[in-house]
């Protein structure tokens, strides 16, 4: 018998019980639906993760002071005095694959403008900074190389501090109170979002000189971090290792010591977020699977009941000529005619869950061709799988047994 | 059709069905088995028509040596060489006359054109060429057991088996439908009926009487009646 015929056949007796076989599929059609719609919603999160990265600048190196452990006690990054504002000016001198560099220190201020306050991160650096990460001004302009070495009281602040103090006022040349020092704010940085890598809000900060940080503020003259860009993202790796050989060297650290400082480097934050973001689409993908086999045995549940009630076609069938293998074949391929009908349905269902999760809930959606096709696979394996049994058992049926069933 | 010989166990307690039986049918017979319930005719039919194998003994069909053949070298015997018609006509419900009468051919790789032919003609060969596209709902018992017939003819078997044709069936359609085995029959057709009543019994050439298991009684009918004469002899029921 050929395919196209065992196929109508099948279409016909899942027709002849419509209510049964929608009802049957629907357990697939959940399945397929959930998975792709998950598989979706965990493919958009990593390929946002992605350009959030790729807009932080492709080149980016950060070199932060590192931990040091006092009396037993491990501090957190940032905790040595090492890093100075030296050690900058060689790497700029001294490492070829670095293009630029900024320095940077700094702690957390109580702001106040008007009646209105709010704790931020306050950042000391030079202007090159915003260059550097690649985070263009929204509004005014940015310090100059003027203020930091008179060590001005003017500001740059984040969006998210914007919003928080000024509401609708126009920022630009306002007073702000940052630990009680009146700072001009002169300009305001365009929103970045939550950092796809630290998973903190970038945009609640504000930008000063680093030397009127150090020297009116923290009274600190070691630096925290040095934000570098390397000439090319290529170059990144080199530049990450001409920095930790240089800063080695400059803090007279013996082979064997661990490093005083730490160099990450864009890359590897991007495979980190990468990491995290297919650990997510596989957790995802998983559970919806089992809905999927939930589905799965739903159908092997209806092909039982069917060939038990139709074990007398069944006979008929064997004694007008129909082998074993026929029989297997026509219920086998009922089975997969309802899964992969399912399926179909359940792609559709799960490529709307998923344009109506970026509708409703503003997350990024990617549904993936690789998705679509490994459902399709995935849903006819499970009607295989669990076609297979009641398949043999239609097979295996005895025809005179058969032929004599009420 | 050569030389018919087998014992049969049935079950876990070895329940001789058949006791050795030896039967050699020809071609162009017109055989009725007769005998009561639980005397092994039924038994009979179902080796005859190769849906079981026997224990013991020899079974050669057109000089194949059934007994030695696979369940799928079975399954195609099945479809080629015989054809089955069943007391309770045994057609797919929802399914028109003609798909049912084409479905042996679907499992013979006969092209789809050649097999609708072939049901087109078996069906007008039992005279229901009109009632091709009728579900069996829809047909009268004697319609459905023509359907039946039809569908065991289509691929043009050596035999004919029909285990009980006549048994839910009016007497008058009975008539109607021995008539039908007559006339294939005469065209050449071996048929080989089981029945229990010997009205029925009465319109074959030969009678093989089962008792127990064996054959008690073989032997040719005189006096054979021809179905269409007795089918005018008979007063008209319906309308």
């Amino acid at each position: 018998m050929d395919l196209l015929a065992i196929i109508r056949i099948a279409m016909r007796a899942l027709a002849r019980n419509k209510m049964r076989s929608s009802l049957t599929m629907l357990g697939i059609i959940i399945g397929v639906g959930a998975v792709i719609a998950m598989v979706s919603v965990g493919q958009g999160a990593q390929q946002q993760a992605q350009q959030q990265i790729a807009a932080m600048g492709s080149n980016l190196l950060f070199v932060g002071a590192g931990t040091v452990t006092r009396g037993g006690m491990r501090m957190g990054w940032g905790a040595t005095k090492t890093l100075i504002y030296d050690d900058m000016s060689a790497i700029l001198r001294e490492c070829p694959a670095v293009q630029a560099a900024a320095p940077g220190s700094q702690t957390a201020a109580q702001v106040v403008f008007g009646n209105d306050n709010w704790a931020t991160q306050l950042n000391g650096t030079e202007p090159q900074y915003f260059d550097i990460r690649s985070w263009p001004l929204a509004e005014g302009s940015s310090f100059t190389q003027d203020d930091v070495s008179m060590a001005a009281n003017v500001a740059v602040i984040g969006e998210t501090v914007r919003k928080n103090l000024f509401g609708a006022t126009d920022p630009i040349g306002q007073t702000i109170r940052i630990n009680n020092l009146p700072f001009r704010v002169v300009g305001v940085l365009t929103a970045k979002g939550t950092s796809a890598a630290m998973g903190n809000d970038q945009d609640d900060t504000i930008v000063v000189p680093i030397t009127t940080l150090q020297k009116k503020i923290t009274g600190q003259d070691w630096l925290r971090w040095i934000m570098v860009s390397a000439i090319s993202r290529q170059a990144s790796y080199t530049a990450q290792q001409q920095i930790t050989a240089l800063l080695r060297d400059r803090h007279r650290i013996r082979s064997g010591s661990d490093d005083d400082f730490m160099v990450r480097n864009l890359a590897d934050m991007a495979d980190l977020a990468d990491q995290q973001a297919q650990l997510f689409t596989v957790l995802l993908a998983s559970i919806a699977s089992i809905s999927l086999i939930v589905g799965g045995i739903g159908i092997m549940n209806i092909m039982l009941v069917s060939v038990t009630e139709r074990t007398r076609e069944i006979g008929i069938r064997m004694a007008i000529g129909a082998t074993e293998g026929d029989v297997q074949q026509q219920f086998l391929v009922e089975a997969i005619v309802l899964s992969l009908a399912g399926g179909a349905v359940g792609i559709m269902v799960g490529t709307g869950a998923s344009y109506l999760i970026t509708q409703t809930l503003g997350w990024p959606v990617l549904v993936s061709p690789t998705a679509i096709v490994a459902a399709v696979i995935f849903s006819m394996a499970v009607g295989i799988f669990f076609g297979f049994y009641p398949a043999r058992k239609a097979a295996r049926l005895d025809p005179i047994e058969a032929l004599r069933y009420e | 059709m050569e030389d018919v010989h087998k014992y049969y166990e049935l079950g876990e307690t070895r329940v001789h069905a058949l006791r050795g039986v030896s039967v050699s049918i020809e071609r162009g017979e017109f055989v009725a088995i007769m005998g009561a319930s639980g005397s092994g005719k039924s038994t009979f039919m179902n080796i005859m028509g190769c849906l079981d194998k026997a224990s013991g003994g020899r079974y050669l069909l057109e000089g194949i040596e059934v007994s030695q053949l696979s369940k799928k070298e079975l399954a195609a015997i099945r479809n080629r060489k015989i054809g089955f018609v069943f007391q309770g006509f045994n057609l797919l419900s929802r399914t028109t006359a003609q798909e049912n009468v084409e479905l042996p051919t679907l499992y013979a790789q006969i092209s789809k054109e050649e097999g609708q032919k072939r049901a087109l003609h078996a069906l007008e060969l039992v005279g229901l060429g009109d009632r091709m596209l009728h579900f069996p709902s829809q047909l009268s018992g004697g319609q459905q057991q023509r359907v039946a017939i039809a569908r065991a003819l289509v691929n043009r078997p050596s035999i004919l088996l029909a285990d009980e044709p006549t048994g839910n069936l009016d007497s008058r359609t009975s008539v109607e439908i021995m008539e039908v085995f007559q006339k294939l029959n005469d065209g050449g057709l071996t048929v080989v009926l089981v029945t229990h009543e010997p009205d029925v019994s009465q319109f074959a050439k030969r009678s093989i009487q089962f008792r127990d298991g064996k054959i008690k009684r073989d032997e040719p009918i005189v006096n054979r009646p021809r179905a269409a004469e007795v089918l005018k002899n008979l007063p008209t029921l319906e309308d």
